[in-house]
Order: C-alpha cells, then sequence, then structure tokens
C-alpha cells in the first residue's frame, strides 16, 4: 500500500514539475528607474538584446537558449542585493551589477555562493588579482587602468613631460569616485603634476563652488569622475566657465551621449575613456537589426541601439556569451552550471579571430584571463565627442596602462582583503 | 590678498543666485503649505513631471508609447510634429491645472479634517506614484529642454558667464583675478523668481482668491463653514504649485538636461524652507539667498589654501551638510523660520 501511494505521487510530482527546459540563465540587475534609469535602461537594453540575438540567430549558445533574468534595483545597493537573493537560485551563472556599491557587497556573496561575477570597468579594482577573489573578474580593464591611460595621453600630449602641470580630479564623493585617488597621486608623484580634488556630493545638481575653484586656480587637465546628473552638470559648468573642452577628459562612465547632448555644442571636443567602439559599423549589428529590432523583440524602443551604453551592455554580454562557449567546451556539456561558467571566464581568450567570428572585429581589446590575472591586460582608448554630427569617436587605439605603477597597488589592496578574510592562495 | 577677497565676493554673489535657484522649489511647498497646512513631499516630482511633460508636448512624442508598443505590438514613438516652446508651456500649465484637479478628486477630498501627517503620508505616495507614472507616460530616458521662441527673438535659455560682468570687473584685482563670474541662467532665473514672488504675493495678500486660500490654510471647518469651497481651493493652489513646479523644472533642467534626478531637487529646498518659514513667500526667497550665500562663503574658505596654511587641513563638499547646519542654527533661535507664523497652541 505505501509503495503504490509512493509511486503515485512520485508520478504526479513528475507530470506537475514537467520536463527541466535546458537554460543558460543570465540575470540583469538593471536599474530602468531612479536617478540613473537614463543610463540604466541602455545598458541593460543592450544586454537583453544581444541575449536575444544569440537566441533568435543560433538557437541560444552551443543549442541552449539564453534567458535573461532581470530585476530592478533602482540602483539601490539594497535593491541589488534583494535581486541577487531572489535569482541566484535560478541558475545563475554571471552577475554583472553594474553598480560598483553593489559589486562591493556581492564580492562575499558570490564567493560563498560559488558564482561568478564581473565587473568590467567598476567594482573593487583589486579584484583583478585572482590569485585573492576567486569568483570575482574585471578584464579588460579597471579604474586604475582609466587613471593611468589618461594620464598617458595628457603624457603624449605634452612630449612626455607633466612636471609644473595642474590635474584637477571631480570625482562622485563615493566609494566609485575615489577608486581612482592612490594611481592618480602615485602618477603625480612620478611624473610630477599637481592633482586638485574636487569631491561632489551624490547627486551633483550643484557644482558651482567646484568650478569656481577650478576658474579661480585654472589647471591645465580637468579629469570627471561621475555618474548620472553629475556628468551633464559638470560638462555644463565646465562649458559655463569656459574651460577647454579638450583638456577635459572623463572616465568610461561619464562619456555617453547623455552626458553631452545637455550641452549641446559647447560639449564639442570632450573627451570620454572607452574600452569599446561606439556606433554600429560592425556586421553584428546587421544581425541584431534583423533578428532583433526589426523582428519587434528589442527589449527597448530599438533607437538607441549604437549608443554608449548600449553598447557597454552589449558588450558585457557578448563577454559573457563567450566565456559560456569556452566552459561548455572545457567541461563537455552545452548546459553548464556556476562553477563550469567561472571556469569559462579565467579561461577566456578574446582575439582577432573570435570577435571577427561574432561580427565584431576591432570592437574591443584583445585579451586573455587567468588564474592569477583576472583583470586582463588594463588597455582602454580615448573617444572625443563631435557635437557637430552628434557621435563620438574613437581618437586613438586600446593603449596599454602603466601596470608597473597598478600591478603594485592591486597586490597591496588584495593582499589587505586576504589578509582580512583569512583567504588562501586560489592559483596553485 | 586682493584677489582672494573679490573671490570670496564673487563665491557670495553665486550663493545668491544659486540660492534664488532653491527658492525656485521652495516656493511650491510654501504656497501649498501656506493654504493647505501640508508638505507636500511630491513637490520636487511635480518639478519632474512638469519638465518631462513640457519637453516631450515640444518633441510631439506620443504618450505612454512603451506601453502601446509592448501590448499592441506596434513601433510608435512620436506624432510627427514638433509643438513652438509657448504653445508647449501653455499646454503643459493645463496638464498641471489637470493633475491638480485629479489630485484633489482622487486624494485630497478623502482627507479633509484628517490629520497633517496624514496629508503628509498621502504626498509621500503621491511622489512614488508620480515617478513611476512620468517613467510610463513619457519614458526614463533623457531629455534636453529648448526654450527657443523664434517669433518672440528669444533664442532659448542663456547659459555660461556674463562676459559683459566679466569685462567690466576684471580690473578689480591683480592678473590672477579674472572678473566675476555670474552665470546668465542664473540671473534670468533670479529675474523670474523676483517676478513669481511679486505675483504671488499680491495674489495672496490682496486677492479674494488669496484670503481664501489663507483662510483654509487656517481652519478647514472654519473655512467651509464661512462658504469657502475647500476642493475648490485645493485645485487652485495645486494648479499654481504646478506652474511654480514647472518653473523650477525648466531651470534646473537647463542645466542637467531634464531627468530622475531633478525630483531630488527637494533635498535642496528643505534647508531653505526650514530657515525662511513654511508660510512666507518673502521667506523662501530671502531663505534661498541665505543657504545660498552660507554654503558657498563657507566653502570658498574652508577649501581655500590659505585655511589649509592656517589650520592644517581644508575641507571640500561642504554645501550639502553645511545648509542644513546653517538652517538648524537658525531653527535653535526662531523655531517658525524667519518669516515664519509663530504657532501658539493652547493645551
Amino acid at each position: 500500500m505505501k509503495l503504490t501511494k509512493l509511486a503515485v505521487i512520485a508520478v504526479a510530482a513528475t507530470m506537475v514539475a514537467g520536463p527541466v527546459l535546458a537554460q543558460l540563465v543570465f540575470p540583469s540587475l538593471s536599474y530602468r528607474t531612479g536617478p540613473f534609469g537614463a543610463n540604466g535602461s541602455e545598458v541593460a537594453d543592450g544586454f537583453a538584446d544581444y541575449m536575444t540575438l544569440l537566441n533568435e540567430r543560433d538557437g541560444g549558445i552551443g543549442g541552449v537558449m539564453t534567458v535573461v533574468n532581470e530585476c530592478e534595483t533602482g540602483y539601490s545597493t539594497e535593491k541589488g542585493v534583494e535581486c541577487y537573493e531572489a535569482t541566484k537560485g535560478s541558475g545563475a551563472l554571471i552577475y554583472q551589477p553594474l553598480s560598483t556599491g553593489m559589486a562591493y557587497q556581492l564580492i562575499p556573496r558570490v564567493t560563498a555562493d560559488g558564482i561568478p561575477m564581473l565587473t568590467t570597468g567598476y567594482g573593487r579594482t583589486s579584484v583583478a588579482n585572482g590569485d585573492v577573489f576567486k569568483q570575482v573578474f574585471n578584464f579588460p580593464v579597471n579604474y586604475w587602468n582609466g587613471a593611468s591611460i589618461a594620464v598617458n595621453y595628457m603624457l603624449a600630449e605634452n612630449d612626455g613631460d607633466l612636471s609644473g602641470k595642474t590635474i584637477a580630479l571631480l570625482y562622485h564623493n563615493s566609494a566609485y569616485g575615489k577608486e581612482p585617488i592612490p594611481t592618480l597621486e602615485a602618477l603625480a608623484e612620478i611624473h610630477g603634476f599637481d592633482l586638485t580634488l574636487l569631491p561632489i556630493d551624490s547627486p551633483g545638481q550643484e557644482q558651482k563652488s567646484q568650478w569656481l575653484q577650478i576658474r579661480r586656480e585654472r589647471p591645465d587637465y580637468a579629469l570627471l569622475w561621475g555618474w548620472g546628473i553629475m556628468n551633464q552638470v559638470a560638462i555644463q559648468e565646465a562649458a559655463n566657465v569656459r574651460f577647454p573642452m579638450e583638456n577635459f577628459m572623463g572616465i568610461w562612465w561619464s562619456g555617453s551621449e547623455n552626458d553631452v547632448i545637455p550641452a549641446g555644442m559647447a560639449a564639442d571636443g570632450y573627451k570620454a575613456l572607452t574600452f569599446h567602439a561606439m556606433g554600429t559599423d560592425f556586421p553584428m549589428f546587421d544581425d541584431l537589426q534583423t533578428y532583433v529590432v526589426d523582428a519587434g523583440l528589442a527589449a527597448g524602443s530599438g533607437d538607441n541601439v549604437g549608443t554608449v551604453l548600449y553598447n557597454r551592455g552589449m558588450y558585457g554580454a557578448m563577454l559573457a556569451a563567450e566565456a559560456v562557449k569556452v566552459a561548455q567546451e572545457m567541461h563537455g556539456v552545452a548546459q553548464i552550471d556556476a562553477a563550469m561558467m567561472r571556469d569559462g571566464l579565467e579561461n577566456l581568450v578574446i582575439s582577432d579571430e573570435s570577435m571577427a567570428a561574432i561580427g565584431l572585429q576591432g570592437f574591443g581589446p584583445n585579451f586573455n584571463v587567468s588564474c592569477k590575472n583576472h583583470g586582463g591586460p588594463g588597455l582602454g582608448a580615448v573617444a572625443e565627442w563631435d557635437a557637430t554630427a552628434q557621435e563620438w569617436s574613437l581618437i586613438t587605439g586600446f593603449v596599454p596602462s602603466d601596470m608597473d605603477v597598478i600591478q603594485p597597488l592591486i597586490e597591496a589592496d588584495s593582499a589587505a582583503y586576504a589578509a582580512e578574510n583569512n583567504i588562501e592562495s586560489q592559483c596553485s | 590678498m586682493l584677489d582672494q577677497f573679490l573671490y570670496g565676493i564673487e563665491a557670495a554673489m553665486n550663493g545668491l543666485m544659486t540660492g534664488i535657484m532653491y527658492s525656485l522649489v521652495a516656493l511650491g511647498f510654501v504656497l501649498i503649505f501656506k493654504a493647505s497646512g501640508v508638505f507636500n513631499y511630491a513637490q520636487g516630482v511635480m518639478a519632474l513631471f512638469g519638465a518631462m511633460t513640457l519637453v516631450s508636448i515640444q518633441k510631439g512624442q506620443i504618450p505612454f508609447y512603451h506601453l502601446i508598443n509592448a501590448t499592441f505590438g506596434t513601433d510608435i514613438k512620436y506624432f510627427g510634429w514638433e509643438v513652438p516652446a509657448l504653445l508647449a508651456i501653455l499646454l503643459t500649465v493645463c496638464v498641471m491645472i489637470l493633475f491638480a484637479w485629479l489630485v484633489e478628486r482622487l486624494l485630497l477630498k478623502f482627507l479633509i479634517n484628517q490629520d497633517p501627517v496624514i496629508l503628509f503620508m498621502a504626498t509621500i505616495g503621491l511622489a512614488y506614484f508620480m515617478e513611476g507614472f512620468g517613467d510610463l507616460m513619457w519614458g526614463s530616458d533623457l531629455k534636453v529642454i529648448d526654450m527657443a521662441m523664434p517669433a518672440l527673438g528669444i533664442p532659448g535659455l542663456p547659459q555660461g558667464g556674463s562676459l559683459f560682468i566679466e569685462n567690466a570687473t576684471s580690473g578689480l584685482g591683480t592678473d590672477r583675478f579674472f572678473g566675476f563670474f555670474i552665470d546668465k541662467l542664473d540671473i534670468t532665473a533670479a529675474i523670474i523668481a523676483t517676478m513669481l514672488v511679486v505675483v504671488l504675493t499680491v495674489f495672496s495678500q490682496y486677492s479674494k482668491t488669496g484670503r481664501a486660500l489663507r483662510a483654509v490654510a487656517d481652519d478647514h471647518q472654519a473655512a467651509m463653514s464661512v462658504g469657502i469651497s475647500l476642493r475648490t481651493i485645493w485645485v487652485i493652489v495645486w494648479s499654481i504649485a504646478g506652474v511654480v513646479a514647472l518653473v523650477a523644472g525648466i531651470m534646473w533642467g537647463a542645466k542637467s538636461g531634464v531627468q530622475f534626478s531633478l525630483s531630488l531637487i527637494t533635498l535642496k529646498a528643505l534647508p531653505v524652507l526650514m530657515l525662511g518659514g513654511f508660510t512666507s513667500i518673502p521667506g523662501a526667497i530671502i531663505g534661498g539667498m541665505i543657504i545660498g550665500v552660507g554654503e558657498k562663503v563657507f566653502e570658498f574658505i574652508v577649501s581655500s589654501s590659505w585655511f589649509g596654511d592656517a589650520m592644517g587641513f581644508t575641507m571640500n563638499a561642504t554645501e550639502n551638510w553645511f545648509a542644513y547646519v546653517l538652517a538648524l542654527i537658525f531653527l535653535v533661535f526662531r523655531p517658525q523660520g524667519l518669516f515664519g507664523e509663530k504657532i501658539i497652541e493652547r493645551v
């Protein structure tokens, strides 16, 4: 009798549950609302559309369909953590939270849960040391690389000599904004320039004092480390005080169309760092238009394809998809789990061949990831805004940063984290 | 030293101008509080909604296009026409009046004679609703304000420092003094704010409706007993506050584009209200000026090299907290604010 009952229950349970569908789950901790919603929507659209393209054109990755599990955070760190907890049990392969605050909070959680996290161009810089941060990656570039690439660009403009020059750093008064300071201080000592630090409290709508100070002190260059409304106001105020726009450069989070368009023609010549190309002049975008936008499957209205932040979201999705392919090949299975995904990320090779195969040759830098190096080579480019044509264009290739300065900083910071958290070497 | 003194004056002048920009937001709070005793938490979101509506009407954007596209599988966004700035402003004012009417019909009429804190809580709910509703209606993308009115010979809102003032004052100091910087947008805002204050003060003090507004603020029941329609008054005052919010949204939006963060300008208005008093229209302006000058001069002093040499340290990014500290200092001596009405409660 008992066996009969058990059999009935088992059959019923099987019928109710149905067959388990193979899926590759990519949680997207997006922010389409809140103070940074204008930026967050574009990134989330790019991420979702690339995954849709893979499903529609290729039938997923390795024959397994992708699922983007979107959770709205409103750029709130607390909500981001809630979203992580709510989605991690859905078979999540990787997290890309697009917020330095969230990234800091998620580092111990993803480490404990064994789910990899990729924080390209944001988050805690020293996660580049894979020997300490097993689950966290930030290839191909981080904030410290960004600071160095900016200084290298200024060095090139000044025949390699910045002694006696002054660089003002206008930064978001938060963990994110403070990230480049140690690197810039180290570089100031090496190259002999003066560094003026100008913090701006979030959200950054009112910056008159800082720009009056810049007007008084006349630094040779200004670097902008902002996000959201802080960027738009800074570029407008720079134009107001007639700071030379060609000497004003933003980090990649201060260099989207949203940041420069409100200032109109006055933003012409403003520069920003980037780790990927802008526009749609790559074969992949033809497929994206056909299979996603024209098919009415775009996550947004489809009119932001090719913008800086859309491309950034798309690039993040592409890196995750390429890591899935590596993981599938390494483990010989199409349905991978988070541990396999981590292996895929750690053995990822982005080359001209691999980028050409997906129709994105030259879109981003080439790099290899390894157990010890989760940060890649630290390559970035400089882009310039053309206010007449209303478009960004790269004015340099993907150039290296000063790793002799950055690597010791990464090792010191990660060693401190390892000591605080009793972390043993992850790479034998 | 002369240059530093002149730059100190420049900081104070810019503080005055910035303070007036704060006052534009604070004015909306004062109007509603004065007429209904409600602290309207949604005032900042009203500024955002007004500016979003204005720009979207100008561009001929279809309301709720995201929702329409998602529901019916269409691919629409614009009507295909553009609306001149002046007409768009008038249409937006109509939307703000409709908004005021809806707020009264759907929210306030159920809360007559309720405790002020309940009305305050209702406006918090309204703020959250409006944030989502605005995004749904017009999208969360950043929008650029263009106030050019070619028919009237207005090229748009002026931006940048006034060259006339810079050139006229550059000889006051040494060659390290570059003249006083005053933003032309701030000057425009100051002129508009002054006009608003004059009109609103006259309306509030000398018109029949203005007196009715004050009667309602004093006591809902007493006002109703003498035949004042509380609901009509609320529609009028929320409409006026909506128009003031629109002006604030245009001025702040001209600096940064119209985006969600505009709603956070509320945070800048709170110390102004605490200092100027919640019931005084001129108080909002004077309070704004004091806060603006105070925070700018304080920042100028504590971030300067000579302060660093004297004290051994400098400070930056003090404005956000200093405005509140300044307001709290005033509150110690005048709890009702500089111009607020003294509240006497008999127990």
